[in-house]
């Protein structure tokens, strides 16, 4: 196959990955659109196998096998709410990879055919070869840390000591040095020195960002991922890697900035860290809450009377719902509403999950239309016309406390307009404020019932009481 | 290079083209990112996981050469660890997208 050839079928698999991406504007479309990412996946794999100097094909046949094995194992078994671990597992194998084929080039540049005559790198290769490494070490060892704090190995609490951002600073500082040695000498010590550095740095970066603000990691990881693989692609003057590279980077960067623009915070605020140790606060803030102002509590009775006697009913899930597994109960409990004529919608805030869009995969795969879930910006103007609101396992993204109170660490984030609603209807297991250990003014609005439970149970009582 | 034989053209640093596609990249992928509706925002991120698997052609190319050293046994293994996130990636979003599905 000629070099130019081999340039037009790259050409053609880097067209069918924008595609993929543009599949994703509308569900319909989108299943078509990940056929097409395939289809260029397996049309760049085949052609670069066709090439020259690729020989060893035992070998990377074995490997794909292993990798194939265990990737389509995990695909199938991995349960909805443990996609950010997945994906943040993910995104450090590409780190790694990214690493190690960088390595591979430095060791063994003929086999890619960016050797200069009497052997070395040009000073550019060197270059891409720099980046390409110290972002894929820190994507490595941080998409790893980010794992083990959302898959609960370790604490979600943000890990903060003096002089953090300084020690930071430094290491950035030794690494950078370390790859303009590398960069004049070609030297492996600096090489080596180089990726270790940003392999501490992955870390160090990630420890002081607490759990809450993991959404935004995980998205700005997703990024980092893209970033290294276009690092790759200019050291093997790949274009179709650019590309690919630069699509996955600019999708991670809008993302993180949908999270933050959601929580109300800047990156460089959710960077620097000590935020949000996940339920820090919550005991205290609940004896605080229950002292002083009264609720009207009521029992699943009187909630599916409100139900079932409403024209239109929005439902606001949080995260609390899928960590109670409440989700089919909920669906069903959704099913008898619309079969009785009520109008009921999904409301979704950008952060009711643990990672972008995580909340509505959590409520397709409880067989939920679609098209009855609508976000935020979509939905808030519907709340004044809405006769019940109920809100399940949320609750800072209804504080309206965010818009009300200027003290307040939540204020200037958009919340769900939930207040506006005719009755409000709060499945909770107690008074305790959220992450963010504030308390919510909604409790203590007279419209509104509280219904202390868990809320697979509450789902389930709610449907015995509407039958 | 034979200074008569370079012409404007082959003057320009390869880094130069790569640079000039990495930029229109950014833009592509800006606008069609901005069209992604936010319930797919999901699998968005396990698509381009898969997708960034990309760098598979990196690691065959590593992995390439007949006798086995230190560069292809890397690139063997590179090629193993991508390989986790194509078959991973575009099948879990996959399973996700045959998810959605419209009221019946």
């Amino acid at each position: 196959m000629s070099a130019n050839m081999v340039a037009l079928a790259y050409l053609g698999a880097a067209v069918l990955f924008i595609l993929a991406l543009k599949g994703l504007s509308n569900p319909e479309s989108a299943r078509r659109g990940n056929l097409f990412g395939m289809i260029g996946m397996a049309l760049a794999s085949a052609v670069t196998l066709n090439m020259a100097g690729v020989h060893n094909y035992a070998w990377i046949f074995a490997a794909v096998a292993v990798g194939a094995g265990i990737g389509t194992l995990i695909a199938r078994k991995i349960p909805m709410t443990h996609m950010p671990q997945l994906v943040a597992a993910m995104h450090s194998l590409v780190g790694l990879a990214a690493v190690l084929i960088a390595t591979s080039a430095l060791y063994n540049p003929e086999a890619y055919g960016i050797a200069i005559t009497g052997g070395g790198l040009h000073l550019s290769s060197r270059i891409e070869m720099f980046l390409g490494t110290f972002i894929g070490a820190i994507t490595f060892t941080a998409s790893i840390v980010a794992f083990t704090k959302l898959q609960g190995l370790v604490s979600g609490r943000p890990l903060v000591f003096a002089g953090q951002h300084w020690l930071n600073l430094l290491l950035g500082i030794a690494m950078i040095a370390a790859g303009v040695m590398f960069c004049i000498t070609e030297g492996w010590a600096p090489f080596l020195v180089m990726t270790g550095i940003a392999l501490v740095l992955g870390v160090l970066l990630i420890v002081p960002i607490g759990g809450a603000d993991m959404p935004v990691v995980v998205s700005m990881l997703n990024s980092y991922s893209g970033w290294a693989a276009a690092g790759i692609g200019f050291t093997l003057e790949n274009n179709m890697l650019i590309i690919a590279g630069a699509l996955v980077g600019s999708s991670g960067a809008i993302l993180s900035y949908i999270m933050c623009k959601a929580m109300n915070r800047s990156l460089i605020n959710v960077l620097l860290g000590g935020f949000g140790g996940a339920g820090a606060s919550a005991s205290s803030g609940a004896d605080r809450a229950a002292e002083d102002r009264p609720v009207k509590a009521g029992a699943a009775e009187d909630a599916a009377f409100l139900l079932k006697n409403a024209e239109s009913v929005i439902v606001v899930p949080g995260y609390g719902m899928a960590v109670a597994r409440a989700q089919h109960a909920l669906k069903e409990v959704v099913n008898v509403l619309i079969s009785a004529g009520v109008k009921v919608r999904f409301a979704i805030h950008p952060v009711a999950g643990r990672m972008p869009g995580h909340m509505n995969v959590l409520l397709a795969e409880a067989d939920v239309p679609y098209d009855i879930v609508q976000e935020m910006d979509e939905i808030n103007p519907e709340f004044a016309d809405a006769d019940v609101a109920l809100v399940i396992g949320a609750n800072d993204v209804t504080n309206p406390a965010a818009k009300s109170d200027p003290n307040s660490p939540i204020y200037g984030m958009p919340v769900l307009d939930v207040g506006r609603a005719r009755h409000v209807i709060f499945i909770k297991r107690s008074l305790s404020p959220g992450y963010a250990g504030i308390d919510n003014d909604l409790f203590y609005m007279d419209k509104t019932m509280m219904l202390f439970s868990d809320a697979k149970k509450a789902c389930e009582q709610l449907l015995q009481a509407l039958d | 290079m034979n200074p008569e034989v370079a012409n404007a053209t082959a003057a320009v640093d390869p880094f130069i083209f790569g640079f000039t596609v990495f930029v229109l990249a950014i833009f592509i992928g800006y606008h069609v990112v901005w069209n992604v509706t936010p319930a797919l925002h999901t699998p968005l991120m396990s698509v381009t996981n898969a997708i960034s698997g990309i760098i598979i052609v990196g690691a065959i190319l590593a992995a390439g050469p007949t006798d086995l050293n230190v560069g292809s046994v890397l690139g063997l293994i590179a090629v193993a660890l991508v390989a986790v996130n194509i078959f991973g990636g575009f099948l879990v979003t996959q399973r996700m997208l045959v998810m959605f599905k419209k009221r019946k």
